[in-house]
């Protein structure tokens, strides 16, 4: 059997289900969520590069390039954000970020 | 020897990026507090960038090798973004000082944020949209959790960058599938992709839609909303009201000028979606508004119920839809700027007020900002002599001919919902019993209160110079 383009896309689909379903399955702790956000940026970088090679067009591969830089700003903040959020609080739990409701 | 790039074209752009760099150099090497300072270079940053379009509007074309793109529909779209961000800037600034958190970094990140709403509206192909959008996403999150001190604003932050990453996500895995699906990230390589494409490539509509979400999360409408009433409560007020008028102003013209553009041969299946979240938007903002105490929550909701009137020219998919879209985002602009320097002005003896009892009769005790709201109020409902009222009526009329006659009804019908919760502000300053009177607010917000207010009634009564602004902004979109 050769490994096609569906598989590809398959594993970086399921990759990507897996993520949301971490942010809004995951009643524990603020991390799993950033993890599940590089999870999901992750899948996409499959599917750029999965397509990028299909295609036989560089695009997509320059695309990932500029998704994983991004991608490493968006974690630093994004802890930076938990941290301080934490000084506040003392806790990262997701069931104490519950100041406000809605 | 290779050509430089269209320099002419990206002047706005290139002055801001610079411009936060030297910015950047002044507030690390001045050893007092430079913050004040720092903001009005910064509002002079945006002043210059909004003075280059206005005076020398550029050529349309686009520079980067088709990356990024200029016409009268950008310059439009980046002169109220600028025009937003500028105003906010000016409040932000007096706010800092008096809740004692005036940090020098604040203007700076307001400049990147703006930056990357240029960024965006200018975008024309899946990766710049990306970068730009993500340049202004990751700015607004050190925004919302600036006043690191506070619990409620850092929780803002969280809230913020959690569900913004995932919003990010959608977009990003939607812009792989159109990529994957229509051969290029290029604007115009997917408009003729689209337009030569035998009816439904199903991977590209998923895509789309993907997209869509992505960008619904942007602009809060309807079902990807959830986290703007907290944002907007947690977040400080002058950051709310930045938050309020120029990200949104960018992504609704970023939703135009992808579904639109590259996208536009495929309107009958992105329609329907976008008719949907425009009368969910609508439907929510109206109602879910109705029990709030809080007003800068009762803001959020009409912010989302905002949004859904604007998408429903959108949904019209034609050149006066998108005029009907500018002309409410510049009406929209002057009205939620206004509201929200009302609501900065709510402080009673040096300590910020936000309830809606608060406002208890305020006619007596502080007729000016109680005339102001009042006539911001009545724009907001649509009440006839105000601009507010012609918003409404352009992008209406624009689904009327657009056979979405339905959808046009709905949106009547919401506004007349919506009417209930904006008057009722209206009677509780002008009917109920008076408590204590706010402090004299400081002279910036004053003017932005009164110019917003009169801008409602000035643009009621001419509005011909801005509608024909926005027409030819929207033809420059369509091209027809």
């Amino acid at each position: 059997m050769t490994i096609g383009l569906g598989h590809y896309l398959t594993v970086s689909a399921i990759l990507f289900t897996l993520g949301i379903f971490g942010i809004f399955l995951n009643r524990k702790n603020l991390i799993v969520i950033l993890m599940s956000v590089e999870l999901m940026l992750l899948s996409v970088n499959i599917n750029l590069v999965a397509f990028s090679s299909f295609l036989n067009d560089l695009a997509g591969q320059v695309f990932t390039m500029l998704v994983l830089t991004v991608a490493a700003a968006e974690a630093a903040i994004g802890l930076a954000i938990v941290v301080v959020f934490y000084r506040n609080r003392r806790s990262i739990e997701v069931e104490d970020i519950n100041q406000m409701r809605g | 020897m290779t050509a430089l790039p269209a320099l002419s074209l990206v002047l706005p752009e290139v002055l801001l990026t610079v411009g936060a760099m030297a910015l950047l150099m002044i507030g690390v090497f001045k050893k007092k507090d430079s913050t004040s300072l720092l903001t009005g270079l910064a509002v002079l940053l945006m002043v210059a960038a909004g003075a280059s379009l206005v005076l020398d509007p550029p050529a349309a074309g686009t520079a980067f090798g088709g990356l990024f793109v200029v016409n009268e529909f950008t310059s439009f779209a980046k002169l109220m973004t600028l025009l937003g961000a500028g105003i906010a800037l000016v409040m932000i600034n007096s706010w800092a000082h008096t809740e004692g958190i005036a940090r020098f970094e604040l203007p700076i990140v307001v400049v990147f944020a703006t930056l990357g709403m240029l960024m965006m509206i200018s975008a024309n192909d899946f990766i710049a949209l990306y970068v730009g959008l993500e340049l202004q996403s990751l700015s607004l999150y050190v925004l919302a959790a600036f006043h690191r001190n506070n619990l409620r604003a850092t929780e803002a932050g969280v809230k913020y960058f959690v569900l913004g990453a995932l919003a990010s996500g959608l977009l990003l895995y939607g812009s792989s599938l159109v990529y994957g699906f229509g051969g290029t990230t290029s604007f115009a390589g997917l408009a003729t992709a689209m337009a030569s494409a035998e009816a439904g490539n199903v991977g590209v509509i998923i895509g789309i839609v993907f997209v869509i979400a992505g960008l619904a999360f942007k602009v809060s409408a309807v079902p990807f909303h959830m986290w703007t009433p907290d944002v907007y409560e947690g977040a400080p007020t002058p950051i709310t009201a930045f938050f309020s008028v120029a990200p949104k102003i960018a992504a609704l013209s970023l939703f135009l000028s992808v579904l639109m553009g590259p996208f536009a041969p495929m309107v009958a299946e992105w329609r329907q979606v976008i008719v949907l979240i425009a009368a969910l938007s609508m439907a929510w903002g109206a109602i879910a508004a109705i029990n709030q105490r809080n007003i800068k929550r009762l803001m959020a909701y009409s912010s989302i119920g905002h949004v859904g009137y604007a998408l429903v020219g959108l949904a019209a998919a034609s050149t006066e839809g998108a005029r009907g879209v500018m002309f409410y985002l510049f009406i929209y602009l002057f009205m939620n700027l206004g509201t929200f320097a009302c609501i900065l002005a709510m402080r009673v003896k040096g300590r910020a007020v936000e309830a809606i009892d608060d406002l208890s009769g305020m006619s007596k005790s502080n007729p000016g900002i109680a005339m102001a709201l009042a006539i911001l109020m009545f724009s907001m409902a649509g009440i006839p002599p105000m601009a507010g009222f012609l918003a409404k009526f352009y992008v209406f009329m624009a689904a009327v001919n657009a056979n979405l006659v339905p959808l046009a009804v709905f949106g009547l019908l919401a506004s007349a919902v919506g009417a209930f919760y904006y008057l009722r502000l209206i009677k509780i300053m002008y009917f109920d019993a008076p408590r204590d009177a706010f402090d004299k607010p400081d002279f910036s917000t004053r003017m932005v209160m009164a110019a917003s207010a009169s801008l409602m009634i000035v643009y009621f009564i001419v509005p011909a110079d801005l509608v024909s602004e926005a027409a030819s902004a929207a033809q420059a979109l369509t091209g027809r």
